[in-house]
């Protein structure tokens, strides 16, 4: 809690505090407004973005559990919801199960993981952390929030329209997606899936062109490349993997839409016929979709991770008291994985159909992708050893990250290797690994995100000893849910399935999936604790200093919460992130604002 | 001591991740939780690149965890005087902790390879055994009829019930009439997604007689779980007499129109 001490201009010219004082004075409706709705201050963004991915999260999580519902204990009488829905005396309809898992999985990563990596964190930390009063461009930013809300509203309202949700997968795999006429759920609904689709899209480009613009320009002075924390070269990162991978996508998205509604054929070949009747003119290919999909799509599994691994980097570090082992190296390896990234789409459709000599080409990079996340577990290791661990509830949630991804990149390497993924590929191996990658990895990152920065966005702290009974659970729940599928996948247990127990081959696993549908509830029930303390704390949590943990990055040196402009002096970088236990030095870190001569008489003094 | 107990707890709390998970593999096989038999010539092959992996990745995983629980128990901050270990890195583990990975993934990849081509690239040079067309949501299957030859009018068409000679290459043609399906024979290691407006070729060779699920393992719509065929593995005689008899059936209940089409 030292302050800063550094000999420049004291003040910053805000140039928005001016208004924004006078606003108070005016009072009212418009002051409202202009603060906490149409802010173009990052942080109440950042906010925004994060209370609507959390309540998208809950609705996601509700979700699963319908789906956990019905691969447990199939056509029995759903509680609450078969109230709720009901259509067939409580009973859950195949078409109901289908929509259930594909609206999960949609809501689960685009309303909720991309934006509350790179929306969320994404926008209340960069400007923080690289020392700048705001994003470069502010409306632009306060648009990528708004853009949110079409998005919202079309993958809501699609719940009601006639024929129900979206059901054609979250991958929306042509000519199921494509042909009204083979799903009865893909009419309004899919029209409104790919239409949210696009919006979140423009939400994301926006944030994007943002977010590296703010990173390359706005630095304060001496804030390098190299001196940048993890978590904004994670979000850089981030930022150039969606400008460039995006606009496949949102073509991809229009070629769509024009099947559904101009009679086109790009994903159609001719002489489809779909319940007896011929499926349009034709002409077009269901794997060009799949390629423009995963084009972006694989690139989009690397944004929804890379974010949280930056700060999982910094929370390690700030808690294990230790510089981050290997800076360089872990900087590359994210830039190695976001270059791979963009060359292993095919590793998707090694069954598709596509040539099989094009699938060596994809196991081969597939292959290759994996050296870089070893390098990043190693490292995190390495920030451990000789360090002064603390169990803070943000340090066992960063640690678990590295526990489970260890588990989900290690079982992507079964998919990764052909004639293996023949016989797993559309299992419940694939659901294992992708759920330990996004929801044992990323969502264990982001509630250590929100553990460790709480203190900067409300300027309280969480309650601890809640924060650990809510890890404890979710960790124990978690890998109670999801372990298990890695044997439902060795079976052969195909995803998707509204009811598999009619097989020979997978009658007997229903008391397995009744034992990970218990764990899944007991998961979901755990995060009424959190929600329970992320609330009161917001209001009623102990008051916490600029710098609670005794970090180093600029966001400590702000207030907390920090007001309009962020820094109450424009802050001066002197060194890296993570110099935490420097010899000689008698406090145990050392902020990236602190004059180098301080560093430098500690250490004098500790020589004599 | 007392200090410690948060510590100790969480450490062996992210023990048990490695001490359960291998648990959990390591029981499962007898509860028949496991890979499904296997009546396939190729599947040895991929069972065993399967296991090949499972002990390559186990040992990686209970190292990196073992060291995760480790770190967490010696380097409490309770347990220990004084300041952090001030360590930024090290050249040397970076090189031999890129390039032992690097080589055994390269290893990996190339070593796979050939199990790979058996599946997919080695094609039989052959005609078609019979040609299965998927649609939502059943599986249709035609076989050339007294000819040998696909497309001709004496084809027998079946639903569903996939019979084929065992100890024999088989040569499916799969084809799609709708929407995408996947071709999966869990027990033959078998998986193709068939797609509309492509032939794929799949081949294999049962080495015992019996029968057992053809699954559809992409979704197809709301009918995608009961996809269900069965595959009967039989002797070359029996199989002959399953298609005289198949054949006699649809001869009789065909309407005569298409009877007469059949005859020329």
């Amino acid at each position: 809690m030292t302050p800063p001490t550094t000999a420049v201009t004291p003040a910053v010219d805000h140039g928005h505090a001016a208004p924004h004082a006078h606003g108070h004075a005016q009072g009212g409706l418009s002051h409202f407004l202009s603060t906490y709705v149409f802010s173009k201050d990052h942080k109440v963004i950042g906010l925004q973005f994060l209370f609507s991915t959390l309540l998208w999260f809950l609705v996601g999580g509700l979700l699963a559990l319908a789906v956990r519902w019905q691969v447990a204990w199939p056509w029995s009488d759903v509680p609450v919801l078969g109230k709720l829905f009901a259509q067939e005396g409580g009973q859950m309809s195949p078409e109901f199960y289908t929509m259930l898992f594909t609206m999960h999985a949609s809501v689960m990563i685009f309303l909720v993981i991309i934006p509350i990596l790179a929306g969320a964190f994404g926008n209340f930390l960069i400007p923080l952390m690289i020392g700048a009063d705001d994003m470069a461009f502010p409306t632009l930013n306060m648009l990528s929030y708004w853009f949110m809300w079409p998005a919202f509203i079309c993958f809501g309202a699609s719940f009601f329209v006639e024929g129900g949700a979206a059901s054609g997968g979250w991958t929306s795999y042509p000519t199921l997606s494509t042909n009204p006429a083979s799903s009865p759920a893909s009419s309004m609904g899919q029209t409104l899936w790919l239409l949210g689709l696009t919006f979140v899209g423009v939400s994301s480009m926006l944030g994007s062109v943002n977010y590296m613009t703010t990173i390359i320009l706005m630095r304060a002075p001496g804030m390098t490349m190299f001196r940048l924390p993890m978590t904004i070269w994670g979000m850089f990162i981030t930022a150039i993997l969606q400008a460039f991978a995006l606009p496949v996508l949102t073509a991809a998205g229009f070629m769509q839409l024009s099947d559904r509604m101009l009679g086109t054929g790009f994903f159609s070949p001719e002489g489809n016929v779909i319940n007896n009747a011929i499926a349009g003119a034709g002409g077009g290919q269901p794997l060009l979709w799949q390629h423009l999909f995963w084009f972006y799509s694989h690139p989009a599994v690397y944004i929804m991770i890379l974010p949280a691994m930056g700060m999982v980097s910094d929370i390690l570090t700030v808690f294990a008291r230790k510089p981050l082992f290997g800076y360089r190296p872990m900087v590359y390896s994210i830039a190695g994985i976001a270059g791979l990234g963009f060359i292993v789409w095919g590793h998707h459709m090694f069954m598709s159909g596509m040539n099989p000599a094009l699938g060596i080409t994809f196991m081969v990079s597939t292959m290759m992708i994996a050296l870089p996340s070893a390098v990043k577990t190693f490292n995190w290791l390495g920030t451990l050893w000789g360090g002064r661990i603390q169990f803070t509830t943000a340090m066992l949630f960063a640690l678990s990250f590295v526990s489970m991804f260890i588990i989900g990149g290690l079982s992507g390497i079964f998919m990764a290797a052909t004639p293996v993924d023949i016989f797993i590929h559309d299992t419940y191996f694939i659901v294992a690994h992708f759920h330990y990658v996004l929801f044992a990895g990323t969502a264990m990152g982001v509630f250590a995100g929100i553990y460790f920065w709480f203190p900067k966005m409300f300027g309280r702290t969480m309650n601890e000893f809640w924060g650990k009974v809510h890890f404890f659970l979710t960790f124990i729940f978690l890998n109670g849910t999801f372990f298990t599928m890695h044997i439902l996948g060795a079976v052969g247990f195909p995803r998707r399935l509204a009811d598999a127990y009619h097989y020979e081959t997978f009658h007997h696993l229903q008391p397995m999936n009744a034992f990970m549908t218990w764990c899944a509830i007991g998961m979901v029930a755990t995060q009424v604790i959190f929600a329970a303390n992320f609330i009161y704390s917001m209001f009623w949590g102990p008051r916490a200093g600029r710098n609670p943990w005794n970090a180093n990055t600029l966001e400590w040196i702000a207030p907390s919460p920090p007001g309009h402009g962020n820094f109450d002096f424009q802050p001066v970088v002197h060194r890296g992130p993570y110099e935490y236990s420097v010899p000689g030095v008698e406090k145990d870190h050392l902020m990236q604002t602190d004059p180098p001569n301080q560093a430098a008489a500690a250490a004098a003094a500790a020589a004599h | 001591m007392f200090k410690r107990i948060g510590g100790i707890f969480w450490a062996l709390l992210f023990l048990a991740v490695p001490v359960l998970g291998v648990a959990t593999f390591a029981i499962s096989p007898f509860y028949d939780h496991w890979l499904p038999k296997d009546v396939s010539t190729h599947g040895a092959a991929i069972d065993s690149l399967f296991y090949f992996i499972l002990v390559l990745t186990g040992v990686v995983f209970v190292v990196t965890e073992f060291l995760l629980f480790w770190f967490m128990w010696k380097y409490d901050r309770n347990n220990q005087e004084g300041h952090a270990t001030y360590i930024q890195g090290s050249h040397t583990l970076e090189v031999v902790w890129t390039i032992i990975p690097a080589a055994t993934l390269v290893f990996l990849a190339i070593y796979q390879m050939n199990a790979w081509a058996d599946v997919k690239m080695r094609r039989p040079s052959m005609a078609p055994t019979v040609e299965v067309i998927a649609r939502q949501f059943e599986w249709r299957l035609r076989y050339p009829g007294r000819d040998g030859t696909l497309g001709t009018a004496d084809d027998l068409f079946v639903v569903n019930d996939l019979h084929l000679p065992v100890d024999e290459d088989v040569l499916i043609q799969l084809k799609s009439m709708d929407v995408l399906h996947s071709f999966f024979l869990p027990n033959l290691r078998i998986k193709q997604d068939a797609v509309p407006g492509m032939k794929i070729p799949v081949w294999f060779k049962a080495r015992e007689v019996g029968q057992f699920d053809i699954v559809c393992a992409e979704l197809c719509g709301w009918g995608h779980y009961k996809m269900k065929g069965r595959v009967t593995f039989e002797s070359r005689p029996e199989f002959e007499s399953w298609l005289e008899r198949k054949y006699a059936e649809q001869q009789a209940t065909q309407p005569p129109a298409e009877a007469d089409v059949a005859a020329e």
